[in-house]
């Protein structure tokens, strides 16, 4: 039923001022569809590595940020994902908008299995049992799934998205 | 003052610049609004321009309001306005010509007109961001209320009677709310599209008339000075 409609509304752009409620939101998407970028599939509890962008003056350079991500909220253009790591012992959280052009790439360094999707009970734990249980025992961790194994070189590890991101 | 373009809020999302700095934009669908009538000074005693938007449905329409748009060669249109612009810039203007948000290309700042959504008898609090009572310390029913609303009080000092214009509870919301100077984010002519920054009166779907802007303080003053060049 989508497929009707954006193609409705791509034969007829010029009619865009008589535009019905359902209309609304199909405009929005079109603006906000080129702004999108593919995302790693990557689950709160994975490990991170977001590769970010820092304009100082005319210099640019690149950062890198791992942790944990304890949460992903927001859909599409909105996503955001909040990375927990720790740095002297003290917890550092950055919320990261997935979808901006200073988030040059996002890497999965390791998946865990949780029960949850707010993992924000990490903030409380301390010592042992911070440790999330690693996927690598279950099917779902496999190169297949676009997922590296550690210590392990694939060819084809990288998540299909990974040239889009490069490239921006 | 020139004459403005009429357009419908599509909705507000945001953009991100090459910077990384996120923009929260409203998307309006701008146009084309096409001539329905020039009035001139010789005839009507005044230089104005009458514009059309939004096509409608002639069944949806009357046959006096059909057959005037007709006159300018223009399909039954939902929206008439009228704007009063110079006697010497009548000349720019036919019958029958579409205006589409291209004229509000290379401009920087815009301003936004519209009905804000009404919100009903409203209380002092949310009408005019009193400070209400007091919520605890012996207030009893009375949290949200205005307090004194004078003594002894006229417009000349004294006097029975309250001053006039005091603010109180009332009616609040759909009226006419111009958003002063909006950023202009995009303009997207082969969609009719235009983006500006931050937001713009009313609901989804509501007319809004857009401008060049009239008022700019200083700062935006300077861009436009120094775009100009």
């Amino acid at each position: 039923m989508e497929d009707t409609e954006a193609g409705a509304y791509d034969l007829d752009p010029g009619e865009v001022g008589n535009c019905e409620a359902s209309m609304t939101s199909l405009i929005i998407e079109e603006i906000e569809k080129s702004q999108i970028k593919a995302q790693p599939g990557f689950q709160p509890g994975d490990t991170i590595n977001v590769h970010f962008r820092i304009v100082e003056g005319d210099k640019e350079r690149t950062q890198m940020f791992q942790g944990v991500c304890i949460s992903r909220h927001g859909r599409g253009i909105n996503e955001m994902a909040t990375v927990r790591k720790l740095v002297d012992e003290v917890g550092v959280e950055r919320i990261f908008p997935l979808c901006s052009p200073l988030v040059a790439k996002v890497e999965i360094v390791r998946r865990a299995d949780t029960r949850r999707a707010k993992l924000y009970y990490l903030r409380d734990r301390a010592g042992k049992s911070r440790r999330l249980r690693d996927q690598r025992r279950g099917v779902k961790h496999n190169a297949k799934d676009g997922v590296p194994i550690p210590g392990q070189e694939a060819p084809k590890a990288a998540p299909a998205a990974a040239p889009a991101e490069a490239k921006a | 003052m020139g004459i403005s373009l009429l357009g419908k809020k599509v909705g507000m999302t945001r953009v991100y610049t090459e910077k990384g700095v996120s923009l929260p934009v409203t998307v309006i669908a701008c146009g084309p609004c096409v001539v329905t009538q020039v009035r001139t000074p010789e005839k009507d005693g005044y230089a104005a321009v009458q514009i059309g938007f939004d096509e409608v449905e002639p069944r949806n329409s009357t046959m006096p309001q059909i057959g005037h748009d007709m006159k300018a060669g223009a399909e039954p249109m939902r929206h008439h306005r009228e704007f009063r612009i110079e006697a010497k810039d009548a000349g720019e203007f036919s019958l029958g010509q579409t205006l589409t948000v291209e004229k509000l290309a290379g401009t920087l700042f815009v301003d936004v007109i519209g009905t804000s959504k009404g919100k009903g008898f409203a209380g002092v609090m949310k009408r005019h961001h009193f400070k209400g009572m007091f919520a605890s310390h012996g207030t009893e029913r009375k949290h949200r209320s205005p307090g004194s609303i004078g003594s002894l009080c006229s417009n000349r000092g004294y006097g029975g009677g309250l001053k006039k214009g005091k603010r109180m509870a009332g009616h609040m919301g759909d009226e006419r709310v111009t958003n002063r100077s909006l950023d202009v984010v995009q303009i997207i002519p082969e969609k009719n599209l235009l983006l500006v920054k931050g937001s713009v009166p009313g609901g989804k779907n509501g007319l809004v008339e857009i401008r060049p802007a009239v008022r700019l303080y200083k700062g935006k003053a300077n861009k436009v000075k120094a775009a100009s060049k």
